[in-house]
């Protein structure tokens, strides 16, 4: 026993002095963050620059109020040029494009008649905010035509919100639902890239330990059952501690930014909406958003997801990681190892694939349900369907065929490592492998 | 003596191919057992039997008396012939683990991997990487890693190569005074000359087989084959070369007398001696050199193993 934990402390100790794990654990979620950053930055940057759009009105039936110029779009109104000095002004001078609505004589008609020239192709939500403008006028001048009151129309329009409710009494809604989603996802995604990095570097150890040979002194010490288990274990256990340190910076980051930044966000939300909506009222209902979404958040069971992601990640990996060490244990060098990798990495990419495609729809039809027992999909799987609610009795059926199945490939997987640390030269076959976990001894 | 290491009937195949088939050996107490063969011949499927690595599939092993089990490992010390060591971990960490692994606490292993290092003059290496130290250097520190924890058993798998001479004469003498000190050594290479030099008793094992096996010196009388190199001054030479070649087997020999005198290889036959050879050369001329020529191991190598074939 007292073998296995120096195993596991020499296996942990050189996985966490590694640069790169140091460089994964502190830089990633800087790197990230900054990378959010710039994406905002130069969105904005992007809005900020303004946009000047001509148009000339043959039909007749636009005013200046139909144009009003935005923080981003400005209108010209150049009708009294005509269409094709226009065209010559704008493919020479320092315009966006040109608008053209010519006269036709029904509406129908003139809807599909309109034209938009500029030297570059333009952007989709300029196109959009055009054809919106175009259509809403255009819509009224029909219900005017047909004799019908617009402003009756607009009092008519009422918002309807269903609210749901589950039988204990919460209350969820639509948006906690994406929420749910949300966190499901990328819990899951979380799941396999960790267990994929990680199986990977449990892989490449027991490689490094067969070329460098020094197996073969290791072996004579403790078993090749134990050696593996504690490379395992020392794997997972600075894969949790990664996975902690990026918990607690994430919580740093967010909550510093949210005491400094957070009444900057509001109003950054709030800026974006059309300059009609810019009310006060409006405001504080953006404000009050937030929190429900914190409020909604906190509602989650986060504590049962911790706690159960924690379980499936270390069930997963063990079960994972050991299929990896076997890998490592029958090649020679890394480049052998593609033709055993691809078996090991289907179902974890399964898993993800069967997760964004039926637990997003149908948390709990009968697919989701089905592959979230499957022990080489069920990490993943359950992992995502966990937020809408899982009953405890499944929770217990798939943790249980997980922890039985993960028992039985580590044996397995011990049976070829055993073997396979101490042959060399030729790259062994499936048949091989198959040969090797009938040796004895 | 008593036997420290019993090896009874051991067999061990690997699917088809059997790589040991049925071999004794028995190894005596503070002995320097030479465990000899060809390459693919079973020795390393024994070894690795020994040291608990494999299983055999059926015979068994008793060290002390005792069939082997997991406790054993402590009591064994293994210097296989391919070396390695973790090559980015540092030297005295990678030291103080692997004597860890054989059951030494922590404060013993750096007690003695002092001791070790001061002897080797190698105590400035302890915080440099393995990549970093040469072959030569890689080396003595993963004898010492061997021999730390004071097993009973040491077995050494060609343990010069690598080595300068001068290296491997300290390497030599290390070894011998382990044995000296109570150890018992099992030693395997393919340099004869240092089994001639070190071993007590040696087994010769090829195809799976062990074919020959005992003390050293016994082996050497059964493999000699009563042969003596003769140097003779005498007058004349063709006349005596002629008369030897009656009574005796008389071959030319590739040493050369300071005098210049008649040189030949002389088997004797069946019914003469080397006393009539002797008081028969003395008659005819003036003795200047009579050596009987021993098997050397590597003679009783290739010769063992060409018969086996």
């Amino acid at each position: 026993m007292s073998k296995l934990k120096l195993i596991i402390q020499r296996e942990f100790i050189a996985k966490v002095r590694n640069k790169s794990f140091i460089v994964m654990t502190f830089l990633s979620p800087l790197i990230m963050v900054a990378m959010g950053t710039l994406v905002v930055f130069l969105m904005n940057k992007n809005e900020e620059s303004v946009k000047e759009i001509v148009y000339v009105d043959n039909s007749g039936l636009f005013s200046k109020e139909d144009f009003k110029n935005t923080e981003t779009i400005h209108y010209q109104d150049f009708t009294e040029l005509g269409i094709d000095e226009t065209k010559k002004k704008v493919e020479t001078g320092n315009y966006y494009g040109a608008l053209i609505i010519p006269k036709k004589d029904s509406l129908e008609f003139l809807a599909k008649s309109i034209e938009f020239y500029s030297t570059d192709s333009p952007g989709m939500s300029v196109m959009n905010t055009l054809e919106n403008k175009i259509e809403t006028k255009l819509r009224n001048k029909k219900l005017n035509y047909f004799g019908i009151d617009i402003a009756k129309i607009e009092a008519s329009r009422i918002e309807t919100d269903i609210k749901m409710f589950n039988f204990s009494g919460e209350e969820s809604s639509k948006l906690i639902n994406g929420l749910k989603i949300g966190i499901g996802a990328i819990a899951g995604y979380l799941l396999m890239m960790f267990v994929m990095i990680y199986g990977t570097s449990v892989m490449r150890s027991v490689i490094e330990e067969k070329t460098s040979r020094i197996i073969e002194i290791i072996v004579s010490s403790v078993k090749p059952f134990q050696l593996m288990l504690g490379k395992i274990i020392g794997n997972a256990s600075a894969g949790l501690l990664q996975f902690f340190i990026w918990g607690i910076i994430l919580f740093v980051i967010t909550t510093v930014a949210s005491s400094v930044f957070g009444v900057d966000m509001v109003e950054m939300q709030t800026s974006r909406l059309p300059a009609e909506q810019l009310e006060a009222a409006k405001q504080a209902a953006g404000a009050d958003k937030m929190q429900v979404i914190i409020q909604e958040i906190l509602r989650l069971p986060l504590l049962k997801l911790f706690v159960l992601f924690i379980f499936y990640f270390l069930g997963g990996f063990m079960l994972y990681s050991s299929l990896f060490a076997a890998v490592g244990a029958a090649v020679d060098n890394e480049t052998d190892t593609q033709q055993f990798m691809l078996p090991i990495m289907l179902p974890l990419i399964l898993g993800v694939y069967v997760g964004f495609a039926t637990v997003i729809n149908d948390p709990h039809g009968s697919i989701a349900v089905l592959f979230s027992h499957i022990p080489f999909t069920s990490p993943i799987v359950m992992l995502m369907r966990v937020p809408f609610g899982v009953s405890w009795t499944e929770l217990a059926i798939s943790m249980t065929l997980l922890v039985v199945t993960f028992v039985f490939m580590v044996w397995l997987a011990a049976k070829i490592y055993r073997v396979g640390i101490l042959m060399y030269g030729k790259k062994p076959t499936y048949k091989d492998l198959y040969k090797w976990l009938k040796y004895k001894g | 003596m008593k036997n420290l290491l019993e090896v009874n009937n051991v067999v061990k195949k690997y699917g088809d191919f059997t790589a040991l088939n049925d071999v004794s050996i028995h190894i005596p107490k503070g002995s320097v057992f030479g465990l000899l063969g060809p390459n693919g011949a079973g020795k390393t499927s024994l070894i690795r039997i020994i040291n608990q690595i494999t299983l055999a599939d059926s015979g068994s092993v008793l060290l002390d008396g005792e069939a082997l089990a997991p406790h054993h490992t402590a009591q064994i010390g293994y210097l296989p012939e391919e070396r390695g060591l973790y090559k980015s971990m540092k030297v005295g960490e990678q030291a103080l683990y692997l004597a860890q692994l054989k059951g030494l606490s922590k404060a013993e292993a750096k007690k003695r991997l002092k001791y070790w290092f001061d002897k080797f003059d190698i105590a400035a290496w302890w915080n440099k990487k393995i990549e970093e130290l040469s072959k030569g250097m890689a080396q003595k520190v993963q004898f010492i890693v061997t021999v730390l924890h004071q097993p009973k058993l040491l077995i050494f798998d060609e343990p010069f190569s690598g080595f300068d001479p001068i290296n491997a004469q300290l390497i030599a003498k290390e070894i011998l005074q382990l044995r000296d000190e109570g150890a018992t050594i099992i030693f395997s290479t393919h340099r004869m000359e240092s089994v001639e030099e070190m071993c007590d008793e040696i087994a010769l094992i090829d195809k799976s087989n062990k074919i020959l096996d005992g003390k050293l010196d016994d082996i050497k009388r059964q493999f000699r084959t009563n042969t003596f190199q003769v140097g003779l001054s005498t007058a004349n030479p063709k006349e005596v070369q002629a008369k030897l070649k009656e009574r005796f087997e008389v071959a030319p020999a590739d040493f050369k007398l300071l005098s210049n005198g008649l040189t030949l290889n002389v088997k004797l036959k069946k019914d003469s001696s080397a006393n009539d050879l002797l008081s028969y050369l003395t008659n005819n001329g003036e003795v200047q050199h009579f050596v009987e020529i021993v098997p050397s191991a590597n003679d009783i190598f290739i010769e063992a193993v060409n018969k086996n074939n």
